[in-house]
């Protein structure tokens, strides 16, 4: 892991709101942003919407975003979506 | 060297069919002529004949395993000949022990109980491409399958295996035909082409692509614009969870790998280990003969074995030895090496060796937990397997079956080889196939293991079937004068009558109150006598909650008896949700809606009708009002129906003259609907018949008279045998058009019911312009029913035509003497206003259910004509049966 990285944990009764925020916060982050999903379980449009978002703003930024705690099923939906390449992913 | 045919195959497209001269033109246009023709023969085998020579040819098969065996491995210089041998034993017998007892031929499967029957019809012509990794034994599968199912086949096989499969097919064709097959059922193209595949695709007289290949060639079929089987490309993981039998595991993917030298697209790719029994795992394989590559090995594999151009694997290392690949790579191994295992950190094409390996190469991957382990495997399958196999070693069923969810495979094989496991019938019971359906992921059609049913049409000859009916009523009914009395024997602690203020007031409850067992303590809930709303029902649940009813009496019209209904069964059913009950439905038996059934009944519902009209007493119906929104909430199932009615004529002695004429019109109607219905039945005939006998020998009487207890008894009791008949039979378009109308101008029910009566006879008596689709009835029958009616009534007439109109005029001359108006326009409703609503009361009559069950379908234009007879009136214009 990145030394300076930010840990941002994910609520799942707000995904999208909090994903938005993730994406603020990478403009001043230095270094790698985790994002911990442990308590989600599934995902919606709105949060998919929001993880293209946070996939373009970390690209240009050229920062990293680094998914902690993903379970299979989101996983799933976001190799099918193609966005896993955007995202590394950790336990 | 076959790189080039291979690149050439994964981007292969049908080419111009022009590029052929016109001699090969007539040489494939022979070979088609010549397989149609031994189709078209074949269509007369029976299926004893058929098996007769499947039997012949898998003999044959089996003794000639062999000799294929060597002749594939001689020519492709791929595999293993000894596993080529079993392969080509697999492709006979294990196949043949599927298919032997199989009907393929004429009735294949009779289903009584379903009235249905299904039927194989053969293809016809099939256009069959093998490949270079399974030659022979694809070929002898194939043979099997179209004798079996009596098609024919043109073979193309891969032209590096040419030889060896057309021997296959010339074996497999002679005995067929020596056993009685018809000439030309298995041709094979001699040197096939790029062009020949693609001109014998789009040949018209070819009915299907059975096109076993790599994923150009599959996708040429299915470019082609014909029906085609294909199968696509494997890159099968395998999660060897912590659980796994170590030892079991660790032979099975071995003995799956080194199997013909990895050449079946099944198997195992890329091992995605625990990270608990990584070491431990590695270690057992090197026991067993697997080199564990270290890094710069690993390098040198990657550089070698796949193309560094395509990212896929290099076809010079298709089907080769562990030991010989190790030696072209420069790598130092033991001689008897039988797998090379070279770790990986990641998926793609930054890691070369994730992808598929036909070649006893093995990738493995440490995961360090089971989320990891199941995307790695997730990546692996969707780097080019979808759809086709993926393998789990685990004692652990959760995780097997979330393994099983979220891979995209056909074939999820547990604790076995990868590669026989997916073939079937050795380790599992999968159908036993050389040709795997990868669905849409691999861009096929089906994910099953291709079989013999893949090789027919199967035809359903579907009869009539007679669907069951029924008859349902309550289980008890008491009738005739101080029929009341009854309620003596119904036991309760707790009783709630529902009534309304009239009925209170003219002393009715208390004559019920009267019959009831003296322990039972009584509370009467007053509503009002209109359609019951919502703030009704909910007074009435609380009041039945906070006395603990036990037994709920309504006494009252049809209102009050609906109320009771719905009150019980939110009494019962607290979360029952009304607007959610009332969604509409076509079929009660099919409906999506589920009225709570199951629930423990606490209350018994026992209704005591004060008219002689609704029937309410024993339907299965509740009309409720939603004053809010302003709309009717229909609620119909078996599970309102009352369990007790009580029909006692002492409660209606006191009806008015217009009630009395109102409610006994409803009643006709509903017997007349219900018997010319199209779910009539001799259950419900019997009763309609009856109602309709009653009324019109009583009604005049109990109008006229209405202190006549026989006829308000008789009248009573047709009320409620009418329902009796319309709760099984539903009614018709008469009520689709009286309730719009009758809501629309504020017009009661059986009047609004009496205005359409005798032209709506006319109308259901005459030929339809459209019939209804009825499953219950045979026939259009409307109007000899209605003329079977004139007979019971003795009205006279001759012909069905006379007797129709004698009925009609039989029931104008009732509604005259019962007072009613003869038209719409006699009630004082304008011809302009009546204009302006007939839109909106055709649209609203449409949409009620009511008609459905019409013995004619009418049409809204018809429906239109019918609102502007009414308007009119009978008398105005003579109105005939059958014009």
């Amino acid at each position: 892991m990145a030394i300076n990285a930010m840990t941002l944990n994910i609520d799942e009764t707000r995904i999208h709101a909090a994903l938005l925020e993730a994406g603020e916060k990478l403009e001043t982050a230095e270094g790698q942003v985790v994002l911990d999903l442990s308590s989600v379980s599934r995902i919606d449009s709105r949060a998919l919407m929001a993880f293209e978002e946070l996939a373009r703003i970390a690209s240009a930024k050229k920062a990293k975003v680094a998914l902690r705690g993903v379970s299979i099923d989101v996983y799933k939906v976001l190799k099918l979506v193609k966005l896993t390449r955007r995202f590394s992913f950790v336990n | 060297m076959i790189v080039t045919e291979q690149t050439q195959e994964r981007v292969q497209i049908p080419l111009p069919v022009e590029l052929l001269s016109a001699e090969r033109t007539a040489y494939l246009e022979g070979l088609v002529s010549r397989a149609r023709n031994a189709a078209a023969l074949f269509t007369q085998f029976n299926q004893a004949e058929v098996d007769r020579i499947v039997k012949a040819m898998v003999m044959v098969g089996l003794e000639q395993a062999q000799h294929l065996a060597r002749l594939a491995v001689e020519e492709t210089r791929l595999g293993v000949m000894e596993d080529k041998v079993i392969k080509n034993m697999v492709a006979c017998e294990f196949v043949y022990d599927y298919v032997k007892d199989k009907r393929t031929v004429g009735v294949i499967r009779e289903i009584p109980e379903r009235n249905l029957i299904e039927i194989a019809e053969p293809i016809g012509v099939l256009f069959s491409l093998t490949p270079i990794t399974n030659p022979t034994s694809t070929v002898l599968f194939k043979c099997i399958m179209a004798i079996k199912t009596r098609n024919a086949v043109i073979f193309s096989p891969h032209p590096k295996a040419w030889h060896c499969c057309s021997e296959a097919v010339r074996i497999m064709y002679e005995t067929a035909v020596k056993h009685g097959a018809p000439e030309g059922v298995f041709t094979c193209i001699d040197s096939p082409t790029l062009q020949d595949n693609g001109y014998l695709m789009k040949h018209k007289d070819v009915g299907l692509i059975d096109a076993t290949g790599g994923p150009g060639v599959v996708k040429a079929a299915y470019s082609s614009g014909k029906p085609a089987l294909g199968v696509g490309a494997g890159n099968t993981p395998v999660y060897l969870e912590k659980t796994a039998d170590l030892n079991t595991a660790v032979v099975d993917i071995i003995v799956s790998k080194t199997f013909d030298n990895g050449t079946i697209c099944a198997s195992e790719q890329t091992i995605v280990i625990d990270d608990e029994i990584y070491e431990a795992a590695l270690k057992k394989f090197a026991e067993l003969g697997a080199h564990i590559c270290n890094d710069k090995e690993t390098k040198l594999l990657e550089h070698t074995v796949i193309d560094p151009e395509t990212g896929f694997m290099a076809p010079m290392a298709v089907g080769q030895k562990a030991s010989d690949i190790a030696r072209f790579t420069g790598m130092q191994v033991a001689p008897n090496t039988k797998l090379l295992i070279a770790p990986i950190q990641g998926v793609g094409r930054e890691h070369p060796l994730s992808v598929e390996k036909l070649f006893p190469v093995l990738s493995v991957y440490r995961a360090k937990s089971a989320a990891e382990a199941l995307r790695v495997c997730i990546d692996v399958n969707h780097a080019g397997g979808l759809g086709h196999t993926s393998v789990i070693f685990s004692r652990d069923e959760q995780i097997i079956r979330k393994f099983g969810e979220v891979l995209n495979t056909g074939r999820i094989i547990v604790n076995s080889p990868g590669s026989i496991g997916a073939l079937g019938a050795v380790y599992n019971d999968l159908v036993p196939t050389f040709s795997f359906g990868c669905g849409t992921g691999g861009g096929n059609s089906t994910t099953d293991n291709v079989n013999v049913f893949h090789y027919l049409n199967i035809k359903r000859l579907a009869r009539r079937t007679q669907t069951h009916m029924w008859f349902r009523v309550p289980n008890q009914i008491y009738f005739n004068m101080n029929a009341v009395e009854n309620l003596r024997q119904l036991p309760s602690l707790s009783t709630v009558i529902i009534t309304s203020p009239a009925l209170e007031q003219m002393g009715h409850v208390d004559k019920v109150r009267r019959h009831l067992c003296p322990k039972t303590k009584v509370h009467v809930q007053v509503i009002p006598d209109a359609e019951p709303e919502v703030k009704v029902i909910a007074q009435g649940v609380e009041a039945l909650n906070f006395y603990k009813a036990d037994q709920i009496i309504a006494l009252g019209g049809g209102s009050v008896i609906d109320a009771a209904k719905i009150m019980k069964l939110k009494y019962e059913a607290p979360e029952a949700d009304l607007e959610y009950l009332a969604a509409p439905f076509l079929d009660l038996r099919k409906r999506v809606v589920e009225y709570p059934t199951q629930k423990v009944s606490r209350s018994r519902l026992v209704a005591i009708s004060t008219t002689s009209g609704t029937g309410s007493e024993v339907t299965p119906f509740a009309v409720l009002t939603d004053k809010q929104s302003g709309r009717k909430v229909t609620l119909a199932d078996y599970s309102l129906t009352p369990d007790v009615a009580i029909v006692d004529p002492q409660f209606v002695m006191s009806m008015p003259k217009s009630l009395t004429a109102d409610t006994g019109i409803d009643c006709l109607t509903h017997a007349l609907e219900a018997g010319v219905s199209n779910y009539a039945s001799a259950y419900t005939d019997c009763n309609a018949m009856q109602a309709i006998r009653l009324v019109f020998k009583y009604l005049p009487v109990a109008y006229e008279h209405p202190g006549d207890e026989e006829a308000r008894c008789m009248m009573h009791n047709a009320a409620c045998i009418a329902a009796m008949a319309f709760s099984n039979a539903s009614v018709g378009v008469n009520h689709a058009l009286a309730h719009a109308f009758g809501a629309r101008f504020g017009v009661a029910h059986g009047r609004a019911n009496a205005l359409m009566l005798p032209h709506v006879i006319a109308y259901n008596a005459s030929v339809p312009s459209k019939f209804m689709p009825s499953p219950y009835t045979k026939g259009y029958v409307a109007h000899k029913k209605y003329a079977t009616i004139a007979d019971l009534l003795d009205l006279g007439g001759h012909t069905t035509e006379e007797k129709v109109a004698k009925l009609i005029g039989a029931t104008e001359k009732l509604l005259d003497q019962l007072g009613f108006p003869k038209s719409i326009a006699e009630l004082g409703i304008s011809k302009e206003e009546f204009e302006r609503a007939v839109p909106d009361l055709v649209s609203i009559a449409f949409d009620d259910p009511s008609w459905r069950s019409n013995p004619r379908m009418p049409l809204m234009a018809e429906m239109v004509e019918l609102f502007w007879k009414a308007y009119y009136g009978r008398g105005t214009e003579k109105t005939s049966a059958l014009s």
